[in-house]
Protein backbone atom coordinates (compact mmCIF):
# COMPACT_ATOMS: atom_id res chain seq x y z
CA UNK A 1 0.00 0.00 0.00
CA UNK A 2 0.89 3.51 -0.25
CA UNK A 3 1.90 4.13 3.24
CA UNK A 4 2.94 0.99 4.06
CA UNK A 5 6.19 1.74 2.53
CA UNK A 6 6.94 4.95 4.24
CA UNK A 7 6.43 3.84 7.08
CA UNK A 8 9.04 0.88 6.81
CA UNK A 9 11.20 3.30 5.81
CA UNK A 10 10.95 5.44 8.90
CA UNK A 11 11.22 2.45 11.16
CA UNK A 12 14.08 1.41 9.17
CA UNK A 13 15.80 4.69 10.02
CA UNK A 14 14.92 4.88 13.48
CA UNK A 15 16.55 1.30 13.88
CA UNK A 16 19.87 2.48 11.51
CA UNK A 17 20.03 5.41 13.99
CA UNK A 18 19.48 3.33 17.21
CA UNK A 19 21.64 1.13 16.36
CA UNK A 20 24.05 2.63 14.59
CA UNK A 21 24.59 4.95 17.55
CA UNK A 22 25.51 2.05 20.36
CA UNK A 23 28.33 0.97 17.85
CA UNK A 24 31.89 2.51 19.49
CA UNK A 25 33.15 5.30 16.98
CA UNK A 26 29.80 5.73 15.05
CA UNK A 27 28.71 8.91 17.30
CA UNK A 28 30.99 11.02 15.24
CA UNK A 29 29.26 9.65 11.89
CA UNK A 30 25.52 10.35 13.48
CA UNK A 31 26.14 13.69 15.26
CA UNK A 32 28.92 15.10 12.99
CA UNK A 33 29.03 13.70 9.70
CA UNK A 34 25.69 13.31 8.78
CA UNK A 35 24.57 16.41 10.14
CA UNK A 36 26.79 18.43 8.02
CA UNK A 37 26.26 16.97 4.78
CA UNK A 38 22.98 16.86 5.22
CA UNK A 39 22.95 20.89 6.03
CA UNK A 40 24.70 21.04 2.52
CA UNK A 41 22.12 19.13 0.51
CA UNK A 42 19.83 21.29 1.88
CA UNK A 43 21.03 24.76 1.15
CA UNK A 44 22.91 23.24 -1.69
CA UNK A 45 19.68 21.68 -3.31
CA UNK A 46 17.50 24.65 -1.99
CA UNK A 47 19.08 27.10 -3.95
CA UNK A 48 19.66 24.70 -6.90
CA UNK A 49 15.47 23.72 -7.12
CA UNK A 50 15.08 27.57 -6.88
CA UNK A 51 17.71 28.67 -9.48
CA UNK A 52 15.65 25.88 -11.78
CA UNK A 53 12.43 27.47 -11.13
CA UNK A 54 13.68 31.03 -12.16
CA UNK A 55 15.38 29.52 -15.66
CA UNK A 56 11.76 28.44 -16.47
CA UNK A 57 10.12 31.34 -18.16
CA UNK A 58 6.52 32.59 -17.28
CA UNK A 59 5.65 34.02 -21.15
CA UNK A 60 2.66 35.22 -19.94
CA UNK A 61 0.69 36.42 -17.27
CA UNK A 62 -1.06 33.54 -15.41
CA UNK A 63 -2.34 34.92 -12.16
CA UNK A 64 -5.23 32.97 -10.49
CA UNK A 65 -8.20 36.17 -9.94
CA UNK A 66 -11.06 35.59 -7.71
CA UNK A 67 -12.70 39.54 -8.13
CA UNK A 68 -13.27 42.09 -10.18
CA UNK A 69 -9.79 43.44 -12.06
CA UNK A 70 -9.07 46.70 -12.03
CA UNK A 71 -11.38 48.73 -15.06
CA UNK A 72 -13.50 51.83 -14.99
CA UNK A 73 -13.70 54.16 -12.34
CA UNK A 74 -16.78 53.79 -11.09
CA UNK A 75 -16.41 49.68 -10.71
CA UNK A 76 -14.86 48.83 -7.48
CA UNK A 77 -11.63 46.24 -8.07
CA UNK A 78 -10.85 43.77 -5.78
CA UNK A 79 -7.44 44.46 -4.79
CA UNK A 80 -6.09 40.88 -3.02
CA UNK A 81 -7.86 38.76 -5.52
CA UNK A 82 -7.13 40.61 -8.56
CA UNK A 83 -3.47 42.33 -7.67
CA UNK A 84 -2.52 44.97 -10.46
CA UNK A 85 0.57 47.01 -9.01
CA UNK A 86 3.54 45.55 -6.89
CA UNK A 87 2.68 46.46 -3.46
CA UNK A 88 -1.34 44.95 -3.89
CA UNK A 89 1.19 41.81 -4.93
CA UNK A 90 2.63 42.14 -1.96
CA UNK A 91 -0.17 42.09 0.37
CA UNK A 92 -1.61 39.28 -1.72
CA UNK A 93 1.11 37.10 -0.99
CA UNK A 94 1.61 38.10 2.55
CA UNK A 95 -2.09 36.88 3.56
CA UNK A 96 -0.87 33.43 1.23
CA UNK A 97 2.10 32.76 3.21
CA UNK A 98 1.27 33.82 6.86
CA UNK A 99 -2.49 32.79 6.80
CA UNK A 100 -2.45 30.42 3.96
CA UNK A 101 -5.69 31.82 2.28
CA UNK A 102 -6.29 30.37 -0.40
CA UNK A 103 -6.68 27.11 1.89
CA UNK A 104 -9.07 28.92 3.06
CA UNK A 105 -11.38 29.17 0.34
CA UNK A 106 -11.02 25.59 -0.05
CA UNK A 107 -14.42 23.29 -0.98
CA UNK A 108 -15.78 20.39 -0.87
CA UNK A 109 -18.05 18.78 -3.61
CA UNK A 110 -20.97 16.07 -3.05
CA UNK A 111 -23.49 14.53 -5.47
CA UNK A 112 -26.65 13.89 -3.70
CA UNK A 113 -29.41 12.20 -5.06
CA UNK A 114 -31.13 14.05 -7.97
CA UNK A 115 -28.86 13.93 -9.02
CA UNK A 116 -27.96 16.93 -7.31
CA UNK A 117 -24.16 18.23 -6.79
CA UNK A 118 -23.21 20.93 -4.12
CA UNK A 119 -20.08 22.83 -3.25
CA UNK A 120 -19.42 23.80 0.55
CA UNK A 121 -16.88 25.36 2.58
CA UNK A 122 -14.33 22.84 3.81
CA UNK A 123 -11.57 24.81 6.21
CA UNK A 124 -10.45 21.26 8.03
CA UNK A 125 -7.23 21.47 5.77
CA UNK A 126 -6.72 24.99 6.56
CA UNK A 127 -7.29 24.23 10.27
CA UNK A 128 -4.76 21.57 10.54
CA UNK A 129 -2.30 22.95 8.01
CA UNK A 130 -1.81 26.02 9.92
CA UNK A 131 -1.63 24.54 13.06
CA UNK A 132 1.05 22.30 11.81
CA UNK A 133 2.93 24.68 10.31
CA UNK A 134 2.96 27.45 13.14
CA UNK A 135 3.80 24.90 15.52
CA UNK A 136 6.91 23.75 13.52
CA UNK A 137 7.98 27.31 12.92
CA UNK A 138 7.46 27.46 16.81
CA UNK A 139 9.76 23.96 17.26
CA UNK A 140 12.22 24.93 15.26
CA UNK A 141 12.70 28.25 16.85
CA UNK A 142 12.60 27.00 19.92
CA UNK A 143 15.47 25.06 19.27
CA UNK A 144 17.85 27.64 19.04
CA UNK A 145 18.59 27.71 22.59
CA UNK A 146 20.62 24.75 21.63
CA UNK A 147 22.58 26.65 18.87
CA UNK A 148 22.88 30.03 19.84
CA UNK A 149 25.31 31.15 23.24
CA UNK A 150 24.49 33.34 24.54
CA UNK A 151 20.62 32.64 24.54
CA UNK A 152 19.09 35.65 22.85
CA UNK A 153 16.08 37.44 24.56
CA UNK A 154 13.07 35.72 21.88
CA UNK A 155 14.15 32.29 21.96
CA UNK A 156 13.61 32.47 25.73
CA UNK A 157 10.51 34.28 25.20
CA UNK A 158 9.01 31.79 22.95
CA UNK A 159 9.90 29.17 25.36
CA UNK A 160 8.13 30.50 28.02
CA UNK A 161 4.69 31.46 25.72
CA UNK A 162 5.43 28.12 24.73
CA UNK A 163 5.57 26.67 28.30
CA UNK A 164 2.93 28.46 29.92
CA UNK A 165 1.23 25.87 31.48
CA UNK A 166 3.84 25.08 33.37
CA UNK A 167 2.73 21.27 33.48
CA UNK A 168 5.41 19.08 35.06
CA UNK A 169 9.44 19.28 34.56
CA UNK A 170 10.60 19.81 31.86
CA UNK A 171 8.11 21.92 31.38
CA UNK A 172 5.64 20.87 28.51
CA UNK A 173 5.39 22.74 25.42
CA UNK A 174 1.91 23.85 24.10
CA UNK A 175 3.80 22.89 20.20
CA UNK A 176 4.58 19.13 21.07
CA UNK A 177 0.98 18.38 21.84
CA UNK A 178 -0.11 20.71 18.72
CA UNK A 179 2.24 19.42 16.28
CA UNK A 180 1.02 15.90 17.01
CA UNK A 181 -2.33 16.55 16.99
CA UNK A 182 -1.95 18.18 13.56
CA UNK A 183 -0.12 15.18 12.19
CA UNK A 184 -2.27 13.15 13.26
CA UNK A 185 -5.33 15.06 11.49
CA UNK A 186 -2.77 15.51 8.43
CA UNK A 187 -2.97 12.30 8.21
CA UNK A 188 -6.52 11.02 9.35
CA UNK A 189 -7.46 13.60 6.19
CA UNK A 190 -5.41 11.62 3.61
CA UNK A 191 -7.00 8.10 4.76
CA UNK A 192 -10.42 9.27 5.55
CA UNK A 193 -11.50 11.71 2.53
CA UNK A 194 -11.62 9.05 -0.38
CA UNK A 195 -11.00 11.14 -3.19
CA UNK A 196 -7.46 12.44 -1.21
CA UNK A 197 -6.53 9.06 -0.27
CA UNK A 198 -6.75 8.19 -4.08
CA UNK A 199 -4.54 10.78 -5.31
CA UNK A 200 -2.06 10.40 -2.13
CA UNK A 201 1.19 9.21 -2.93
CA UNK A 202 3.98 7.24 -1.30
CA UNK A 203 5.80 10.62 -1.51
CA UNK A 204 2.83 12.56 0.64
CA UNK A 205 2.75 9.81 3.35
CA UNK A 206 6.87 10.04 3.99
CA UNK A 207 7.14 13.31 5.03
CA UNK A 208 4.35 12.98 7.19
CA UNK A 209 5.68 9.86 8.99
CA UNK A 210 8.96 11.36 9.35
CA UNK A 211 8.22 14.69 11.15
CA UNK A 212 5.89 12.76 13.55
CA UNK A 213 8.88 10.63 13.91
CA UNK A 214 10.79 13.50 14.78
CA UNK A 215 8.53 15.53 17.10
CA UNK A 216 8.04 11.66 19.21
CA UNK A 217 11.53 11.26 19.63
CA UNK A 218 12.03 14.57 20.55
CA UNK A 219 9.00 14.30 22.92
CA UNK A 220 10.34 11.17 24.40
CA UNK A 221 13.71 12.45 24.99
CA UNK A 222 12.53 15.58 26.73
CA UNK A 223 10.27 13.64 28.86
CA UNK A 224 10.43 9.55 29.08
CA UNK A 225 13.93 8.31 27.88
CA UNK A 226 15.97 10.63 29.92
CA UNK A 227 18.86 8.43 30.11
CA UNK A 228 22.23 9.96 28.76
CA UNK A 229 20.41 12.78 27.79
CA UNK A 230 23.04 15.45 29.30
CA UNK A 231 21.62 18.87 27.53
CA UNK A 232 24.83 20.79 28.19
CA UNK A 233 26.62 17.96 26.12
CA UNK A 234 23.93 18.23 23.16
CA UNK A 235 24.24 21.95 23.39
CA UNK A 236 28.02 21.50 23.77
CA UNK A 237 27.78 19.37 20.24
CA UNK A 238 25.35 21.88 18.80
CA UNK A 239 26.86 25.38 19.17
CA UNK A 240 30.06 22.87 18.22
CA UNK A 241 28.43 22.24 14.82
CA UNK A 242 27.24 25.53 13.72
CA UNK A 243 31.20 27.04 14.90
CA UNK A 244 32.88 24.37 12.85
CA UNK A 245 34.30 22.73 16.24
CA UNK A 246 32.69 19.77 17.01
CA UNK A 247 32.67 17.60 19.70
CA UNK A 248 31.23 15.01 21.91
CA UNK A 249 31.86 15.25 25.53
CA UNK A 250 30.16 12.43 26.88
CA UNK A 251 28.26 9.33 26.04
CA UNK A 252 24.69 10.74 24.83
CA UNK A 253 21.70 8.81 24.53
CA UNK A 254 20.69 6.92 21.21
CA UNK A 255 17.64 8.61 21.12
CA UNK A 256 19.32 11.65 20.96
CA UNK A 257 20.59 10.55 17.51
CA UNK A 258 17.82 8.81 16.57
CA UNK A 259 16.21 12.30 16.71
CA UNK A 260 19.34 14.09 14.84
CA UNK A 261 19.59 11.22 12.29
CA UNK A 262 16.05 11.75 11.54
CA UNK A 263 16.31 15.44 11.12
CA UNK A 264 18.89 15.12 8.96
CA UNK A 265 16.77 13.05 6.94
CA UNK A 266 14.25 15.76 6.22
CA UNK A 267 16.95 18.49 5.46
CA UNK A 268 18.87 16.39 3.08
CA UNK A 269 15.26 14.73 1.56
CA UNK A 270 13.60 18.61 2.10
CA UNK A 271 14.80 19.94 -1.61
CA UNK A 272 14.02 16.96 -3.48
CA UNK A 273 10.42 16.61 -2.61
CA UNK A 274 6.81 18.29 -2.42
CA UNK A 275 8.56 20.25 1.11
CA UNK A 276 10.13 22.38 -1.72
CA UNK A 277 6.85 24.39 -1.68
CA UNK A 278 8.45 26.47 1.11
CA UNK A 279 10.37 28.07 -1.30
CA UNK A 280 8.04 27.51 -4.11
CA UNK A 281 5.27 29.51 -2.04
CA UNK A 282 7.31 32.55 -3.60
CA UNK A 283 7.42 31.39 -7.03
CA UNK A 284 4.09 30.47 -7.68
CA UNK A 285 3.02 32.68 -11.05
CA UNK A 286 -0.33 32.05 -10.36
CA UNK A 287 0.11 33.89 -7.21
CA UNK A 288 3.06 36.23 -7.29
CA UNK A 289 2.04 37.72 -11.08
CA UNK A 290 0.14 41.45 -11.03
CA UNK A 291 -2.87 41.04 -13.23
CA UNK A 292 -1.45 43.82 -15.41
CA UNK A 293 -2.15 42.26 -18.86
CA UNK A 294 -4.44 44.88 -19.86
CA UNK A 295 -2.32 47.93 -18.42
CA UNK A 296 1.22 46.48 -19.59
CA UNK A 297 2.85 44.42 -22.86
CA UNK A 298 4.14 41.71 -22.10
CA UNK A 299 6.80 40.14 -24.46
CA UNK A 300 7.00 36.84 -24.62
CA UNK A 301 10.98 36.25 -24.10
CA UNK A 302 11.61 33.79 -26.53
CA UNK A 303 9.98 35.46 -29.59
CA UNK A 304 12.46 35.60 -32.46
CA UNK A 305 13.11 39.23 -33.12
CA UNK A 306 10.98 39.62 -36.44
CA UNK A 307 11.29 43.25 -38.20
CA UNK A 308 8.26 45.13 -39.34
CA UNK A 309 7.44 44.42 -43.25
CA UNK A 310 5.09 47.00 -44.56
CA UNK A 311 3.20 46.19 -47.66
CA UNK A 312 5.04 48.92 -49.41
CA UNK A 313 8.46 47.80 -48.59
CA UNK A 314 7.25 44.36 -49.67
CA UNK A 315 6.36 45.48 -53.03
CA UNK A 316 9.62 47.11 -53.33
CA UNK A 317 11.07 43.84 -52.82
CA UNK A 318 9.15 41.50 -54.90
CA UNK A 319 8.01 44.51 -57.65
CA UNK A 320 9.79 42.90 -60.46
CA UNK A 321 8.46 39.26 -60.40
CA UNK A 322 4.81 40.92 -59.43
CA UNK A 323 4.97 42.43 -63.10
CA UNK A 324 6.04 39.82 -64.71
CA UNK A 325 3.48 37.38 -63.12
CA UNK A 326 1.00 39.75 -64.23
CA UNK A 327 0.21 40.57 -59.89
CA UNK A 328 -1.47 44.28 -60.13
CA UNK A 329 1.11 46.68 -58.49
CA UNK A 330 0.74 49.41 -56.59
CA UNK A 331 3.96 51.46 -58.06
CA UNK A 332 5.19 51.04 -61.91
CA UNK A 333 8.51 49.75 -62.20
CA UNK A 334 10.86 52.50 -63.32
CA UNK A 335 10.73 52.83 -66.81
CA UNK A 336 13.69 51.94 -68.83
CA UNK A 337 16.29 54.17 -70.17
CA UNK A 338 16.21 53.33 -73.68
CA UNK A 339 12.22 53.23 -74.54
CA UNK B 1 17.64 33.07 -15.18
CA UNK B 2 14.54 35.11 -15.08
CA UNK B 3 13.83 38.18 -12.11
CA UNK B 4 17.36 37.68 -10.60
CA UNK B 5 16.81 41.50 -9.10
CA UNK B 6 14.26 39.60 -6.89
CA UNK B 7 15.37 35.94 -6.66
CA UNK B 8 18.87 36.42 -5.74
CA UNK B 9 18.30 38.55 -2.72
CA UNK B 10 15.83 36.27 -1.78
CA UNK B 11 18.23 33.55 -1.53
CA UNK B 12 20.73 35.57 -0.01
CA UNK B 13 18.44 36.24 2.86
CA UNK B 14 16.98 32.73 3.09
CA UNK B 15 20.93 31.52 3.24
CA UNK B 16 21.43 33.94 5.92
CA UNK B 17 18.94 32.94 7.62
CA UNK B 18 19.27 29.61 7.84
CA UNK B 19 22.91 29.71 8.80
CA UNK B 20 22.21 32.64 11.80
CA UNK B 21 23.83 30.45 14.55
CA UNK B 22 27.10 30.54 12.22
CA UNK B 23 27.18 34.17 12.22
CA UNK B 24 25.87 34.50 15.93
CA UNK B 25 28.21 32.74 17.43
CA UNK B 26 31.37 34.17 15.83
CA UNK B 27 33.13 30.63 15.54
CA UNK B 28 33.27 30.02 19.27
CA UNK B 29 32.00 27.50 20.51
CA UNK B 30 32.25 28.94 24.31
CA UNK B 31 33.48 26.53 27.44
CA UNK B 32 30.93 23.85 28.21
CA UNK B 33 29.92 25.35 32.02
CA UNK B 34 30.89 23.91 35.13
CA UNK B 35 28.37 23.88 38.16
CA UNK B 36 30.73 24.23 41.36
CA UNK B 37 30.71 20.86 43.27
CA UNK B 38 29.81 21.29 47.18
CA UNK B 39 33.90 20.59 48.77
CA UNK B 40 33.08 18.54 51.72
CA UNK B 41 30.29 16.15 50.15
CA UNK B 42 30.88 13.47 47.60
CA UNK B 43 27.25 12.10 47.32
CA UNK B 44 23.97 13.26 46.17
CA UNK B 45 20.63 11.29 46.88
CA UNK B 46 20.98 9.77 43.63
CA UNK B 47 23.84 8.89 41.38
CA UNK B 48 25.82 11.59 39.31
CA UNK B 49 24.11 10.47 36.21
CA UNK B 50 20.67 10.00 37.39
CA UNK B 51 21.03 13.70 38.77
CA UNK B 52 22.11 15.01 35.88
CA UNK B 53 19.05 13.61 33.70
CA UNK B 54 16.35 13.79 36.29
CA UNK B 55 16.81 16.01 39.00
CA UNK B 56 13.92 17.87 37.57
CA UNK B 57 11.97 15.20 37.76
CA UNK B 58 12.86 14.25 41.32
CA UNK B 59 12.15 18.22 42.11
CA UNK B 60 8.63 18.20 40.83
CA UNK B 61 7.58 14.34 42.68
CA UNK B 62 9.08 15.81 45.65
CA UNK B 63 6.99 19.01 45.23
CA UNK B 64 3.54 17.25 44.38
CA UNK B 65 4.32 14.36 47.43
CA UNK B 66 5.49 16.71 49.82
CA UNK B 67 2.72 19.51 49.20
CA UNK B 68 -0.32 16.91 48.95
CA UNK B 69 0.43 14.84 51.90
CA UNK B 70 2.92 16.81 54.35
CA UNK B 71 5.41 14.17 54.43
CA UNK B 72 8.64 14.90 54.08
CA UNK B 73 10.45 11.81 54.97
CA UNK B 74 13.13 10.47 52.17
CA UNK B 75 14.89 7.24 53.41
CA UNK B 76 18.14 7.53 51.88
CA UNK B 77 21.12 8.48 54.06
CA UNK B 78 24.42 9.70 53.04
CA UNK B 79 27.43 9.07 55.25
CA UNK B 80 24.90 8.36 57.93
CA UNK B 81 22.33 11.54 57.70
CA UNK B 82 19.21 11.34 56.52
CA UNK B 83 17.65 13.44 54.19
CA UNK B 84 14.21 14.43 53.86
CA UNK B 85 12.55 15.89 50.55
CA UNK B 86 13.29 19.26 50.57
CA UNK B 87 14.73 21.99 47.87
CA UNK B 88 15.88 24.18 50.97
CA UNK B 89 16.81 22.08 53.02
CA UNK B 90 18.56 19.00 51.30
CA UNK B 91 19.49 20.18 47.78
CA UNK B 92 21.02 23.98 49.21
CA UNK B 93 22.26 22.91 52.02
CA UNK B 94 25.23 21.41 49.87
CA UNK B 95 24.54 23.08 46.56
CA UNK B 96 24.51 26.37 48.81
CA UNK B 97 25.14 29.17 45.71
CA UNK B 98 22.32 29.18 43.38
CA UNK B 99 24.44 31.32 41.06
CA UNK B 100 27.65 28.62 41.06
CA UNK B 101 25.75 25.75 40.93
CA UNK B 102 22.12 25.84 39.38
CA UNK B 103 22.96 28.83 37.70
CA UNK B 104 25.44 28.17 35.73
CA UNK B 105 24.29 24.75 33.20
CA UNK B 106 20.56 26.79 33.44
CA UNK B 107 21.70 29.97 31.82
CA UNK B 108 23.80 27.95 29.37
CA UNK B 109 21.23 25.66 28.39
CA UNK B 110 18.13 28.51 28.49
CA UNK B 111 16.37 26.63 30.89
CA UNK B 112 14.50 28.79 34.03
CA UNK B 113 12.68 26.24 36.31
CA UNK B 114 10.16 28.21 38.39
CA UNK B 115 11.37 27.00 41.79
CA UNK B 116 11.93 30.97 42.24
CA UNK B 117 9.04 31.83 42.11
CA UNK B 118 7.70 29.97 45.35
CA UNK B 119 11.01 29.86 47.08
CA UNK B 120 13.22 32.59 48.09
CA UNK B 121 16.65 32.03 46.76
CA UNK B 122 19.38 32.25 48.83
CA UNK B 123 20.96 35.46 48.88
CA UNK B 124 24.58 36.03 47.35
Amino acid sequence: MKYTFPLAAVIALVLIAWIGAQIPGMQYLFGVAIPYLAMALFLGGFCYRVVQWAKSPVPFRIPTTCGQEYSLPWIKQDKLESPVNASQVVARMALEILLFRSLWRNTKASVYDGPKLTYESSKWLWLFGILFHYSFLMIVLRHMRLFLDPVPGFVKALEFGDGILQIGAPTMYLTDATILLALVLLFGRRLINRQVRYISLANDYFPLFLIFAIATTGILMRFFLRTDVDIVAIKRLAVGLVTFQPSITTDIGAIFYVHLFLVSTLLAYFPFSKLMHMGGVFLSPTRNLPNNSRMVRHINPWNPDIKPHSYASYEDEFREDMVEQGIPVEKELPKKADD
Amino acid sequence: MYDSDKIIPGLIIFVLFITFPVWYNHGDASEVPKPELPKDVKECVLPVADMRAEHMQLLNRWRDLVLRTGDRSYDVKIAGKEYQKSLMNTCMQCHSSKKKFCDRCHTYASVTPYCWDCHLAPVE
